[in-house]
């Protein structure tokens, strides 16, 4: 009786002490063992970038040349103007674009410079007196009856950062400088968007962000043609030698690539980085036959088996194993002796000038065509060295065309000097560098918001402290791009860009991400029945004995009481 | 009468046919996509599933046939059947009885082999959460303008797929990956075409836009097998992908075949399960989506109407020649100056030498004066009697200078006061 009670009491404690100790110590033990670690993340800074309000500012200097003011509007001139423009393009993207236009007459030696016989020579002198910083634009306002252009011209746009714009007929006599400037505001904006930046670049830009209805066909042509924004990028020139039998080629690779491709690369090296490689393929054919054309006694290939020339020879190019940058191939193609010469025709079966084509987001094929240097009794093989100006002169427009240079038709009136010893003018480097930013800007806002909003919903990933860093470096570069864009620094917002997008892809595509903790709710259980219910059971099955008995007593008690 | 009828037969014919080649062209761009890929995954091991390879090699063939390159093809198979101790023909993997088609060949390019097949590589696959390490072969290189093909083949249930006999891939999983890929604008449109038992669960739970999925069974139902064959011993391919290969064997680079054609392929007479097909999240119209639009590669391509002359470039190059030659000039020069400097003991300062060279080049032209195994250092102004001269002999050093001096002076005035 004595025992029994003490052996109950002890039963009873040893069940309400196994209780206590699973929940004060096993409970939390369990939940901190089995807690994801996850590093803090800026979430509320990501939600304001999300919410997109860019603002690009662009810097114009309008120099008036003598004759186009009176000497009392001289006076008034020099002032500054300001003009924002918005836009909005969706419900979380907005656009301002301020122009800061600074209005002022021209130096002594600005005049001599403009007294030259031709537009391309005033150009050529107005840049040894000043380098506008990048991003900016000088426009010289000339008179109308100034000879640098030709009739129908009112616009040149020179090969930096300068443009030449003649003043209307109608501002001839007896007009403020208020009616001045209200007349030159909407050509100096049309020259704006031809030289820095259009509203339709802009949004082509965002792209990524936005995905707005194409307006028209070309408009979808010119936003696949480019490659996207990327740190870098292989270019390769392969010659191919399907009869080396016939031919034996040589090619200046080196010396070309070093004269003509590699100052194009030096001044696009804000943009990217480039690395450069070439090979030459023997026995390599295109996979489509020629047509003979005997009305021209020269071997044709029409646009429609364009298309199926590429894939054939895509095979036996190599490619950098190493990076994942995108690639750009050049293929220099020399047909063989029984197929020469080869003439590529276009659409109405016109011959094409370059004989080249090129294919949107892969690169460039020119057939060469060597029949020429040669006399049909010739010793075979033949020595040929190929001219590479001309080789390069195509590759080069090639090239232009696949990073964005956008080699847009100008409007109606406006004169364009051809682009400098580069190959790139510095205005064409401003626009891509604008829309570069403004690509990028966009990418890695939209990569961190992904990112912060999957490992919202999905709890179970992991995140390191490296993944972290990377968002939060991100995020600052992010925010310093936008400030610099607002300011009107290009080159410093394109670094900020840069560094921004190159720390979210790397934070995105992190190994340590991967979702595979997916477990439907019926394996969970699955999990921890076996383990806790043979537990649990007794240690319950005691608890409620415990309260019964308890309750029985005091049931007891009280009847006793009564 | 007959003449003019005929000729104006002839004419609408002449513009009927010229409209055709406008359309051709205008076609090229209305798909949005600038190149493919394809991943194919076959998931099962063991010699039993012989079928499982079988089927993905032949999906393999075709889209090589149609243009694809193995740059832009992930393969991955499980086991590798060609080579395993039970197959009386090794090196070869036949998709038709009677040994009739050799889908193995000596081009098969297999980028993840053997035990590398795993749920966790396929959805790095996908997702592009590779270790850096990573050669270009075994990632899927896609951006905004892709399509991309993806095939699976194996044994799977309601919901998942079995991998590798240890595994599952869930259908929940799959969404996420694919949902992670648009995020990323990692394709421009995918097909998912998957063939094992109860397919169509898999991709129940897509919610991705530009997703067109088919499946070899709806939810419940088998997938079966075509054909054994006597002499290897083991199912050769299933019904389902035998049955998409010979619609894709008529299909060439150039057919206008479109999707809807591919939705009729195997019956229910023929197949025995009911393929099923999901296009609701598909933006285009199926009917205008080509078969070559995912299976086959049929590059853009514009005619290049401007050159760049690069006939003034050969000048600039000569002057850059005429700058060295120069330089050289002024180097020999130097040396003698040197020599005769030192044979009358007098001493020339080389530290304090320094060239300028006057003119509008571009200055980052590299060049350099050595004289006495000493590089001279060169300055774009210097002072020389009183003024100040600039490499490009313009006042602005001069001016700056006068100011400063001038600016002194008056400082010093004021200070008077």
């Amino acid at each position: 009786m004595a025992t029994s009670e003490v052996e109950r009491r002890r039963g009873q404690l040893a069940a309400l002490s196994i209780a206590a100790v699973v929940i004060m110590v096993g409970v939390p033990l369990w939940w901190r063992t089995t807690e994801t670690y996850r590093a803090w993340l800026p979430v509320s800074q990501i939600n304001e970038l999300a919410n997109m309000q860019l603002q690009l500012s662009a810097d114009v200097e309008v120099v008036f040349a003598r004759g186009t003011v009176t000497p009392e509007q001289q006076k008034k001139v020099p002032l500054t103007q300001t003009q924002d423009e918005e836009h909005t393009v969706d419900e979380n993207t907005a656009l301002r674009y301020r122009y800061e236009i600074r209005y002022r007459t021209a130096t002594i030696m600005e005049e001599d410079a403009l007294d030259q016989p031709t537009a391309a020579e005033a150009d050529l002198s107005l840049h040894t007196l000043s380098e506008s910083p990048c991003g900016s634009l000088v426009v010289y306002v000339i008179p109308e009856s100034s000879s640098l252009l030709p009739e129908d011209m009112d616009v040149y746009i020179g090969q930096r950062r300068t443009a030449l714009l003649r003043i209307g007929a109608q501002m001839r006599v007896g007009r403020t400088v208020e009616q001045l400037l209200a007349h030159l505001e909407p050509r100096i904006k049309q020259v704006l968007q031809v030289m820095s930046f259009s509203h339709t670049d802009i949004t082509a830009a965002l792209s990524d962000r936005v995905r707005l209805s194409p307006g028209n066909k070309e408009s979808i042509a010119d936003s696949m043609r480019a490659f996207k924004s990327s740190p870098g990028y292989e270019i390769t020139f392969s010659l191919l030698n399907p009869d080396p039998k016939s031919h034996r080629l040589h090619w200046d690779i080196e010396g070309a690539v070093q004269t003509y491709i590699q100052p194009l690369l030096t001044k696009l090296a804000p943009v990217a980085n480039f690395s450069l490689d070439s090979q030459t393929l023997y026995y390599a054919m295109l996979g489509v036959n020629p047509r003979f054309d005997s009305s021209s006694s020269a071997y044709t290939l029409n646009s429609d088996s364009l298309a199926h020339v590429i894939n054939p020879v895509e095979a036996r190019l190599g490619s950098n194993a190493a990076s994942s940058n995108p690639v750009l191939n050049f293929l220099l193609y020399v047909p063989d002796a029984h197929h020469s010469p080869l003439y590529i025709h276009d659409n109405k079966k016109q011959e094409v000038p370059s004989n080249a084509f090129h294919s949107p987001r892969w690169g460039g094929i020119m057939v060469y065509n060597v029949n020429g240097f040669y006399r049909p009794e010739a010793v075979l093989p033949v020595d040929i060295n190929i001219n590479m100006a001309k080789v390069m002169g195509v590759f080069l427009a090639q090239l232009r065309l696949l990073l964005g240079v956008q080699s847009s038709t100008a409007p109606p009136g406006f004169l364009m000097a051809p682009c400098g010893s580069t190959g790139l003018a510095d205005w064409e480097l401003d626009r891509l560098m604008w829309s570069r930013s403004v690509e990028n800007v966009a990418t890695a806002t939209t990569t961190i918001t992904s990112l912060a909003q999957l490992l919202d919903q999905i709890g179970n990933i992991v995140i390191n402290d490296n993944i972290a860093e990377q968002v939060s470096s991100a995020v600052t570069s992010l925010q310093l791009a936008v400030a610099e864009l607002e300011a009107g620094n290009l080159g410093f917002a394109l670094q900020y860009s840069k560094e921004a997008i190159m720390a979210s892809e790397r934070a995105f595509f992190d190994p340590s991400l991967l979702h595979l903790l997916y477990f439907p709710d019926d394996q969970k259980f699955a999990i921890y029945i076996p383990l806790f219910l043979p537990m649990c059971v007794p240690i319950l099955l005691s608890l409620l004995k415990i309260v019964s008995e308890a309750r029985q007593k005091r049931r007891e008690k009280q009847a006793k009481k009564d | 009468m007959k003449i003019l009828t005929f000729f104006s037969l002839f004419s609408t014919f002449l513009s009927a046919n010229s409209i055709n080649v406008e359309e051709n062209a205008g076609q090229f761009f209305s798909s949005g996509h600038t190149n493919n890929w394809a991943v194919l995954v076959c998931t099962s091991r063991f010699w039993f599933n012989y079928r499982h390879v079988a089927n993905t090699l032949s999906v393999y063939r075709s889209v090589k046939r149609l243009g694809i390159p193995d740059s832009h093809i992930v393969l991955m198979l499980a086991d590798d059947m060609a080579c395993n101790h039970r197959n009386p023909k090794p090196a070869t993997v036949f998709s038709h009885k009677n040994m009739e088609l050799n889908v193995y060949g000596d081009d098969v390019e297999v980028d993840y082999r053997g035990y590398e097949v795993t749920v966790e590589n396929f959805l790095r696959v996908l997702t592009g959460r590779l270790p850096p390490s990573t050669p270009r072969s075994k990632r899927l290189l896609s951006d905004d303008r892709s399509n991309i093909l993806i095939y699976l083949t194996g044994h799977g249930g309601n919901g998942f797929l079995k991998f590798q006999d240890s595994e599952e891939i869930s259908n929940v999983e799959l969404a996420d990956a694919f949902e992670q890929m648009w995020q990323k604008r990692r394709y421009n449109e995918l097909l998912f075409i998957i063939d094992t038992c109860q397919g169509a669960s898999m991709y129940e739970r897509f919610y991705s836009p530009n997703l067109m999925a088919l499946a070899s069974s709806q939810v419940g139902e088998d997938s079966l097998s075509h054909q054994p064959d006597l002499a290897i011993g083991v199912h050769l391919m299933d019904r389902y992908t035998f049955y998409l290969l010979e619609f894709l064997e008529d299909i060439h680079p150039a057919s206008k075949a479109n999707m809807k054609d591919l939705f009729k392929v195997c019956p229910k007479s023929q197949c025995v399960s009911t393929p099923g097909h999901r296009t609701d999240l598909f933006l285009r119209d199926p009917g205008s989506a080509l078969i070559t639009d995912f299976f086959g590669s049929v590059r853009k391509v514009e005619i290049t109407m401007e050159t760049i002359n690069l006939t003034d470039l050969i000048k600039e190059a000569e002057q850059k020649d005429n700058v060295q030659q120069m330089l050289e000039m002024v180097t020999n020069e130097m040396n003698i100056l040197k020599l005769w400097f030192d044979s009358n003991k007098l001493s020339l300062n080389l530290n304090k030498t320094k060239f300028m060279i006057f003119g509008n080049h571009t200055t980052n032209i590299d060049v350099k004066i050595v004289i006495d195994n000493k590089t001279i250092e060169r300055v774009y102004e210097s002072k020389f009697l009183g003024v100040v001269l600039d490499h490009k002999l313009c006042w602005k050093p001069h001016i700056k200078y006068l100011c400063m001096k001038m600016a002194r002076s008056i400082g010093i005035l004021s200070k008077t006061r």
